[in-house]
């Protein structure tokens, strides 16, 4: 039973605890979208290119991550908003919890685009029973609805950070084989809030670390980890479930130890994956993001000639030199 | 003598690679009434990206003003940018801009506060980079 908050005072926006509250409700704001905005019906012929047991997968995962959404907008951000250390710490939940219902709605209009009633019905059926997706929101879930409030957040984090990723895989992978591209930008918007939720919520997990005794904090590491290693054996058979009859099981779970990773630096601790188990194949993080295989790597080269950076302008008024 | 300035914002993973790294470091202060850095020796800058959204401000405004102050952009030798890889386009993005601004190479590119791996190879890289800028 979430808790109600029991304390009624108007906020001022004027008067920060913790700018990071206004930095990232101002980014927030900044990257609102509406899934109208993607012509999804332009991925019409491109889904009908699709074999059954694709288009099966595709609409598997769709309905799972529909699932995590739903839960992240309608418990998840919910239960963070009594924890918080400033008012306008609860209202960013409240705009993280509106968005996450937005990605929600938005795995509907991709389905109500390109898919049919019965093979919608079958999925939705599918997620319901399939036991892996079941035990990752039933394990989620108990943290949302227990009492420890920095718990609750490193379950949010790691919803927000890794546990999306089994099912992000297969847009990229469509995208990266220029099929479903329409359908694959969209699914970039919800990667992208994602990344400020986990950043944010991890943020404020560590603000609370600092205001408890080290040995809770231990406590708190040892189970973060913890946590992780069921949550992943768990993802792991999701994975299989769903891309085993592609073939590209070994490839998604590359995947999840990337961002497994990257979960566990959004809550502040060191990456726990080897880079040769998260060495994500080049077209998959190519379809992520078109600069991740740019050669960034000066030290690597020769040295012998200059990278200059392609030219980019900027709206800052104040960089004028 | 400093060999990296770097900005880091509350959240401090820029803060945490550079303490991996082990090496002489200044950081640009957060706050416009902290007081305003000026460095005298050539340095490599060490910037994290902000956010991937549909606004600019992808260079944190207090990398702006610190290499608006002409001593401190004479000095700049080269760019590395932390950031996420789901802003998509806008990865790491902050080092472009900066690389273009400022005619430096853009020397490298990691995710959040950085791997084992990132930290190694910025580290050998750039104790390689200053040999051969001192040639």
């Amino acid at each position: 039973m979430v808790k109600l908050i029991n304390r009624v005072s108007a906020i001022n926006w004027n008067k920060l605890q913790d700018e990071k509250d206004l930095e990232v409700w101002d980014r927030l704001t900044g990257n609102f979208w509406l899934p109208e905005k993607v012509p999804l019906s332009n991925d019409i012929q491109s889904w009908a290119t699709l074999t059954d047991v694709e288009k099966q997968m595709t609409t598997r995962v769709f309905t799972g991550l529909t699932l995590l959404d739903t839960i992240q907008g309608t418990v998840g951000a919910v239960s963070l908003i009594p924890d918080s250390l400033t008012p306008h710490e609860e209202a960013v939940y409240t705009n993280i919890a509106f968005m996450e219902s937005v990605h929600a709605r938005s795995y509907s209009s991709i389905f109500s685009t390109l898919i049919s009633t019965p093979e919608i019905d079958e999925a939705f059926r599918w997620s319901e029973e399939n036991p892996s997706l079941q035990r990752k929101a039933e394990i989620v879930l108990g943290y949302y609805n227990g009492d420890d409030p920095l718990k609750r957040k490193v379950a949010s984090t790691m919803l927000e950070s890794f546990l999306f990723y089994s099912g992000f895989y297969a847009p990229m992978f469509w995208s990266s084989r220029a099929k479903l591209t329409n359908t694959a930008d969209l699914i970039r918007l919800i990667i992208r809030d994602e990344a400020v939720h986990g950043y944010y919520i991890g943020y404020k997990f560590q603000k609370g670390l600092e205001l408890v005794s080290p040995a809770e904090r231990d406590e708190l590491k040892d189970y973060t980890f913890s946590l992780l290693f069921e949550l992943y054996e768990n993802e792991v058979e999701y994975t299989q479930d769903l891309y085993d009859p592609l073939g590209l099981t070994e490839d998604v779970k590359k995947f999840l130890r990337y961002n497994a990773n990257k979960a566990l630096m959004n809550l502040g601790y060191e990456a726990l994956f080897p880079k040769d188990e998260t060495d994500v194949n080049p077209a998959i993080l190519s379809a992520l993001s078109p600069n991740a295989d740019e050669n960034h790597d000066f030290f690597s080269g020769s040295g012998s000639s200059y990278v200059i950076g392609k030219a980019v302008n900027t709206e800052d008024e104040d960089w004028d030199f | 003598m400093t060999s990296l300035v770097y900005f880091s914002s509350a959240s401090d993973n820029t803060h945490r690679f550079v303490q991996k790294l082990d090496v002489a470091a200044e950081r640009i202060p957060l706050r416009p009434t902290d007081p305003f850095l000026h460095v005298s020796d050539p340095y490599v800058l060490v910037v994290p990206t902000y956010g991937g959204g549909n606004e600019g401000g992808a260079v944190p405004r207090q990398v702006v003003r610190f290499l608006n102050d002409e001593g401190n952009r004479s000095l700049i030798r080269g760019v590395i940018a932390a950031g996420n890889t789901n802003f998509g386009e806008a990865y790491c993005i902050a080092g472009d801009i900066i690389a273009a601004k400022c005619q430096v190479p853009y020397l490298y590119a990691f995710e959040l506060m950085g791997t084992a791996e990132d930290v190694s190879r910025v580290r050998d890289g750039l104790e390689r980079f200053w040999q051969r800028q001192s040639v």
